[in-house]
């Protein structure tokens, strides 16, 4: 009975919080951990074995290449006689578990929130559709059980003892075709603060009226030490490039505050920012979507809130 | 060149998610259908590309009758023909889907001759790709177990576009596995993508650098919304969609090991929003939930 779990890391070999996750909820299934390291096995040594991994296996493959990365992870899971293979539902995550699902021929499910093995050994899973606006209760039965986990399901928690891991290195057998596609990363690296890690997020939607309408919520944004999220529909208008974009289709936030400004709250959008710690709207219709998942609200046009807002804060810091 | 466009006919569900009294399916009797963003920007994609090369865009997708509307709507934003790979409205799984697709492409379910092209000279798959080495064998290959140690069958596009993921499901694996099935390099999540000469060259965002793919072709790509601003159809565009003929084949559904048993929307945390005031009136208390947060510094 064991896991294997694919961990990811971050810059400089800490295990990503993703995957931490991940292993958090690899410890739900039963029998014990064994973490697949494709890059600097010793970075993430002492965080794997504080998260139970006895066994972690050190593979070179020369960077990120996702069919020899699943291609290792097959010949690794027969190694191990993995029950389930695990990985976060990241853009790596869910790419080489399909590329493990296509490998074996077994079916993978992605974006688990929980698994729970049933009496006759097949997996009750609850999965995540649209971006978590809608769960899925489904039955696999498959042996390896090929999983991704939701990257905001499960919050990350050590094992109640940590193990010491014994380290392996792992040769997999590779062809050419598994090492066909491999990624060489750009040294551009985007400068300023990133929407995906901002602090504090001013959003704008339909309700900004047009692309001029953006320069009071830049303004603000600055105040704040924040930056300028938006809607589908603005980006969909080309009033913004979509790169500011917060939602399933877009970036992912997780800030302190998210100020939703004439945002009337599709579920795309929610699922983009759900995991903001306080969300604040501002809209003019008291009955949108945004207002009953909100924290707080101001009953209002953005257009007289906002430059108030500006002139209060300068006000103050003067 | 020659571009096959996978797209999926999902709900457009705007601020909530209702789901049908047996708990099976999301209720869209009040909602309208559309194509999964990402899917959208696949096609666009796939009509940049031909406006610039040459050939054709043919746009597939695997769903009920009624899918013929969105295969109408990718018509019109300029892809040449479409197939509809028609279900009786069960819901498939990846592993079924990909199937599907792949003996559509490679022309075990229809006539085997290739989608015809303005351009006479558009290339097929390259017979000595040596990602691909393709074979006459026209059979098509289950997309699962992995295939990709065996001859590669015939394909007659040079590339393989789909969206990241589906808008509903989410499963982000049918394009992989079809690439699998196929022997075709593999890319996901791409938000810039150029045909070279040697090949094709996929950039997407990875942690705030960019990821750099160099691909030869024929090869499956997918493309995240962000790749490109789709058009709005144009009115010939819409005349022409309407007067299309969509080719329609019956694949057989099959199940793959992972059962959905039901749908529910997730028990939010009961949220009681805190209204703080009406128009600039509330920016005192604005200011002071500011503060309580800490985001002043």
């Amino acid at each position: 009975m064991t896991v294997l779990c694919l961990i990811e890391q971050a810059d400089g070999g800490a295990v990503a919080d993703v995957s931490l996750r991940a292993l958090t909820f690899a410890r739900t299934l039963g029998g014990g951990v064994a973490a697949a390291v494709f890059g600097d096995v010793a970075a993430a040594g002492p965080a794997v074995g504080d998260y139970g991994v006895g066994d972690a296996y050190a593979v070179e493959v020369g960077g990120y290449a996702p069919q020899a990365w699943a291609r290792a992870l097959s010949e690794l899971a027969a190694e191990v006689s993995a029950t389930a293979v695990v990985a976060a539902g990241t853009d790596h995550g869910s790419e080489v578990m399909a590329h493990l699902g296509a490998i074996t021929g077994l079916p993978m499910a992605a974006n688990c929130v929980s698994a729970r093995r049933g009496a006759d050994g097949t997996l009750e899973l609850v999965r995540q559709r649209w971006a978590g606006s809608l769960l899925e209760d489904a039955v696999l039965d498959a042996t390896p059980a090929l999983l991704t986990v939701a990257v905001d399901a499960v919050a990350p928690a050590p094992a109640d003892a940590p193990v010491a891991t014994a380290v392996h290195a792992f040769a997999p057998v590779l062809d050419d075709a598994d090492l066909l596609v491999r990624a060489s990363e750009s040294a551009e690296r985007s400068a300023g603060v990133s929407l995906a890690t901002a602090r504090v997020v001013v959003g704008g939607g339909r309700g900004v009226g047009g692309p001029d309408g953006f320069a009071v919520l830049e303004e603000l944004a600055g105040l704040l030490g924040g930056v300028v999220g938006v809607s589908r529909v603005v980006t969909s208008e080309g009033w913004r490039p979509h790169k500011q974009q917060v939602g399933q289709t877009g970036t992912r936030i997780s800030p302190e505050l998210y100020l939703a400004c004439g945002i009337s709250g599709a579920i795309q959008h929610m699922a983009g920012c759900q995991s903001a710690k306080h969300i604040v709207a501002v809209n003019t219709d008291p009955d949108a979507p945004i207002i009953s998942r909100a924290d707080y609200a101001v009953i209002g046009d953005l257009n007289q809130v906002l430059p108030a807002l500006v002139e209060a804060l300068r006000a103050r810091s003067a | 060149m020659e571009i096959a466009v996978c797209v999926k006919r999902v709900p457009m569900v705007g601020g909530k998610i209702v789901v049908t009294a047996d708990g099976q399916d999301v209720d869209t009797r009040m909602s309208g259908f559309t194509v999964s963003p990402h899917e959208e920007c696949a096609v666009e994609e796939a009509v940049r590309l031909v406006e610039a090369h040459g050939g054709g865009v043919t746009v597939l997708t695997l769903g009920p009758p009624a899918a013929a509307d969105q295969l109408r709507d990718m018509l019109s934003l300029g892809a040449s023909r479409a197939v509809l790979l028609e279900t009786d409205g069960r819901e498939w799984g990846p592993i079924a889907t990909a199937d599907a697709i792949v003996a559509e492409v490679t022309g075990a379910t229809a006539d085997p001759a290739a989608p015809a092209s303005p351009d006479s000279s558009a290339a097929p798959a390259s017979p000595d790709s040596s990602a691909a080495p393709a074979s006459p064998d026209s059979s098509a290959a289950p997309a699962s177990p992995d295939s990709s140690a065996a001859p590669a069958p015939h394909l007659p596009y040079d590339l393989l576009l789909f969206g990241n993921e589906a808008a509903d499901t989410g499963d982000y694996q049918v394009p992989v596995r079809v690439a699998h099935a196929l022997g075709l390099p593999c890319v996901t999540g791409i938000k810039n993508l150029e045909v070279t000469d040697a090949g094709a060259r996929a950039k997407r965002e990875y942690r705030g650098t960019e990821e750099v793919f160099d691909i030869p072709l024929p090869a499956v790509v997918s493309v995240k919304e962000g790749i490109n601003l789709p058009r709005y159809p144009s009115l010939p565009g819409r005349l022409r969609a309407k007067r299309a003929t969509i080719e329609t084949r019956a694949p057989q559904w099959r199940a793959d090991g992972l059962t959905k048993t039901g749908l529910r929307v997730p028990a939010g945390e009961s949220k009681r929003v805190q209204i703080l005031g009406n128009g600039a009136d509330a920016v005192p208390a604005l200011v002071a939930l500011l503060e309580e947060v800490g985001v002043l510094s």
